[in-house]
């Protein structure tokens, strides 16, 4: 029964349709392989940069020259932020698994636009070889920072133009995959799947796809200023020219800080499936948790200005960007109590995807509340571009974003290979993230509270000490994580097969086969209620077969009036 | 103590303390709850818990009233930051790639080395000739970006003789991690002796505006001749007497300061 009546059909791992072998990938419109190419390069990139990370830390053991010339250091730095932000943090969740997922726990055969879904894949690896392309030409790496700050940005004689294009190019792909989801969510729900029966990752894409779609323009036209400015001197930012400096930080900010919410929601979003799953009851607080989504995706527009408190900006506005920067933290404290509310009166199957979760919720706490020390005018005047925001913001980026796409490929694995792995190790590997994390990034709240600045090469002698337990901290997560990535390629060769609903979930997508055939479903299914009601079945799989629903039990009479 | 910096230290223990209770009770409870409702004590989730518009409202006000006294207590701190007292003697901050120079009311300059008077309230006008730098004294809490084409302000009060970092915290190019300063407040008598001193050494050599660095670096130099010219003759007065800054003559005097600290 595990695999139910549509085992006929072929996974869309095998299915060979006009095209084959790596044709068949490459010009694929089904949203589940584009979501694997996604996970391919992005998987790449992510390798890429934390191993630039390590590098650094390395530079960091020792004041002076360690391994490398402060040019180099530059660079580096800017090539970590700009690959983990552009090409990880922004991209991972939403076009990785909100591709894979999104349309299977809605009840649809696909996106609403394939073709533009796989348009958006081209669009990323577009910008990602224009950021390789940069790298080996023109004056060689940026060495801006992720941030490019005019006038810096305008007089290095780097290659950033190239740099900022491919930003520029990766913002669209952005956008495309945004309006793509947007679309979806709206048209191609289920017949019966109201917004309030829409499971809690949807909500959290939907959120994220709004974010995308109107900030990410700031960010092109920001940095197709910086283009031009560079190339023909436009003085739009340069002072000497009659620009203005603080005008570039604001158009920034106003996209890069709603980013950081297109990079975190997704991840809550997960948050909010898993943890009903490994409870075994309904999540505590549904419709709060929706809310407080689009809470976030809201209030985020109006604190971009906490970034600029020591920028010169006007002490009104410093003032109104505190007050309102304070205010986001209340939405996501709701979701954080909601969550470990759920786990109240629960039967707690505890595995690797919940102790990843786990991990989360401590972590990300630990970020967003030295947030509110940054949300403060006077201590943010002390700690702002100091290793105190480095931490906090490794803490809810790498904390927050990269534990949880660390915990939803542990979930979702089995739905999306097939295949099941030791969890044993996972939850093994998962403790020396915890340790390594907080032995990396623990320290820099302390540096920055000393007075450490942030992207400095050298340091001086007082700041060793924490520098150096920093460093192997470095080395302990990075363990972590290879071991764990081990395990899973390792499963991905050689594990047992997965059954249909290894965890016992009850969204839609632990409906379907694991791997899922081409188009999900062999029928769009019917659905009668809330996505984590586990008393009693809340879809109907096969709305045309009278009498059965997918559990094979005899339709209920509410399931009746449903259709 | 400073005023500023125990505005700042007493917000920062505020804000860390509450967010330690809440961390603590959230973990804990988390924890507590992962065994005693784990598959093996409690095997019937209890499904008619679904949520409680009490809980909800109680943890939406009173983060809201904890968030708002963190957002006064640090409002408090700026509002003393931001209230320069009228009576306090001037200092002119420019930041350049990569150094920093200070000039006095009666023109005196210094570079590097930002000598003031103890017990007396100090006001900085902070520019920039190149790129955005900014002016961090981690001892007194206090920074704010030296910004091209504007003038930004800081105050703070010397409490303590002594010698303490400034530190360059906006990122600023190659040298960005050299581009450090000392205070050294001296008692007023002593400064007072410096300041007269080496002022009227600088009458006698007829050099009123501050002298500019002419540094030159090797990622900045190359195409960006056009603009960098056009900067510099804004500052530019007399480049052969003034002192020619190179990256490792500021090694030399980081290296010194490191001495200092030991």
């Amino acid at each position: 029964m595990a695999n139910g009546s549509l085992a006929h059909e072929v996974s869309y791992l095998k299915y060979e349709g006009k095209h084959k072998g790596i044709a068949g990938w490459l010009l694929t419109l089904d949203h589940k392989r584009i979501g694997l190419m996604y996970l391919m390069a992005i998987l790449l990139f992510f390798f890429v940069a934390m191993t630039l990370g390590i590098l650094m830390r390395l530079e960091m053991l020792t004041p002076g020259e360690t391994i490398m010339r402060p040019s180099t250091y530059n660079s580096v730095f800017t090539l970590h932020g700009v690959i983990m932000v552009f090409l990880f943090i922004i991209p991972a969740i939403p076009a990785v698994f909100g591709n894979f997922m999104l349309p299977i726990q809605i009840g649809a055969k696909d996106v609403a636009f394939p073709r533009l879904n796989l348009f958006s894949w081209y669009l990323y690896i577009a910008g990602a070889i224009l950021a390789i392309v940069s790298l080996f030409t023109g004056g060689g790496a940026a060495d801006t920072g992720w941030t490019f700050y005019v006038p810096y940005s305008i007089r290095s004689a780097q290659n950033v133009t190239m740099t900022t294009l491919a930003a520029f190019v990766l913002g669209f792909s952005s956008i495309v995959t945004g309006l793509n989801f947007v679309v979806t969510i709206h048209r191609l729900r289920a017949p019966g799947m109201t917004w309030f029966r829409m499971p809690l990752f949807p909500w959290a894409l939907y959120a994220t796809s709004w974010i995308q779609v109107l900030a990410t323009p700031i960010i092109g036209i920001t940095l197709a200023l910086i283009i031009l400015e560079r190339l023909f001197g436009i003085g739009v930012f340069d002072a000497s020219l009659g620009g203005d400096p603080i005008l570039y930080q604001h158009l920034f900010w106003i996209y890069s800080h709603p980013a950081v919410y297109i990079m975190i929601i997704p991840a809550m979003g997960v948050v909010s499936e898993i943890l009903p799953t490994f409870s075994r009851k309904d999540i505590f607080g549904y419709k709060q948790i929706a809310i407080s989504s689009l809470g976030i995706a809201l209030i985020g527009y109006l604190v971009w200005g906490h970034h600029m408190f020591v920028s010169g900006m006007s002490d009104a506005s410093r003032v109104v960007f505190s007050l309102l920067t304070f205010l986001v933290a209340i939405p996501t404290g709701v979701k954080i109590f909601n969550w470990v509310a759920t786990l109240y009166k629960a039967s707690i199957k505890f595995s690797a995807p919940l102790y990843y979760v786990l991990a989360f919720i401590f972590i990300f706490s630990i970020g967003g509340l030295t947030g509110l020390v940054l949300g403060a005018l006077s201590t943010d005047i002390h700690v702002t571009d100091t290793y105190f925001v480095v931490g906090h913001f490794h803490y809810v980026m790498f904390g927050g974003m990269g534990i949880m796409f660390f915990a939803t490929m542990h979930y979702w694995f089995p739905k999306v290979f097939g295949k099941m792995y030791s969890e044993k190790i996972a939850i093994i590997a998962c403790t020396v993230i915890i340790i390594g994390f907080n032995m990396l990034y623990f320290p820099f709240f302390i540096l920055g509270y000393m007075g450490m600045p942030r992207r400095y090469y050298d340091y001086l002698p007082q700041f060793q000490g924490w520098h150096v337990l920093s460093t192997v901290g470095s080395w302990v997560l990075v363990s972590g994580i290879v071991f764990m990535f081990g395990n899973l390629l390792y499963a991905l060769l050689k594990g047992p097969k997965a059954p249909m609903n290894p965890w016992g979930g009850t969204t839609l997508e632990w409906k379907v086969p694991s791997p899922p055939p081409l188009e999900n479903f062999e029928e769009i299914p019917v659905v009668t209620g809330g996505p984590y009601v586990h008393d009693k079945p809340t879809y109907i799989m096969h709305p045309g077969k009278e009498g059965l629903n997918g559990n094979g039990v005899v339709k209920t009479a509410n399931q009746e009036n449903a259709i | 103590m400073n005023q500023i910096t125990e505005l700042v230290d007493n917000s920062f223990i505020f804000t860390v303390t509450i967010s330690v209770i809440l961390l603590v009770g959230i973990t804990a409870a988390m924890i507590y709850f992962v065994f005693r409702y784990s598959e093996k004590n409690n095997p019937k989730p209890d499904q008619s818990i679904t949520g409680s518009t009490t809980l909800e409202i109680l943890w939406t006000v009173v983060p809201v009233l904890l968030v708002l006294a963190m957002f006064f207590y640090g409002y408090e701190g700026f509002r003393e930051m931001r209230n320069i007292p009228p009576n306090a003697m001037l200092v002119k901050v420019t930041g350049k790639m990569w150094f920093w120079h200070f000039e006095y009311e009666n023109k005196k300059t210094s570079d590097t080395v930002l000598v003031l008077p103890a017990g007396k309230d100090v006001r900085f006008e902070l520019q920039s000739v190149d790129v955005i730098h900014s002016f961090y004294v981690p001892a007194f809490r206090v920074k704010e970006d030296c910004v091209p084409g504007r003038t930004n302000h800081l105050w703070f009060h010397t409490s303590t003789e002594g010698v303490y970092d400034i530190e360059c915290a906006e990122y600023c190019g190659m040298n960005h991690s050299y581009m450090l300063g000392k205070v050294k407040i001296l008692p007023e008598k002593e400064f007072l002796e410096w300041v007269n001193k080496v002022d009227t050494v600088k009458k006698s050599d007829s050099v009123s505006a501050p002298p500019t660095g002419n540094v030159k670096t090797d990622s900045t130099n190359n195409s960006q001749v056009k603009t960098d010219s056009s900067k510099t003759t804004q500052v530019k007065t007399d480049s052969t007497k003034s002192p020619v800054k190179k990256p490792d003559s500021l090694k030399v005097n980081r290296k010194d300061s490191i001495k200092k600290n030991k």
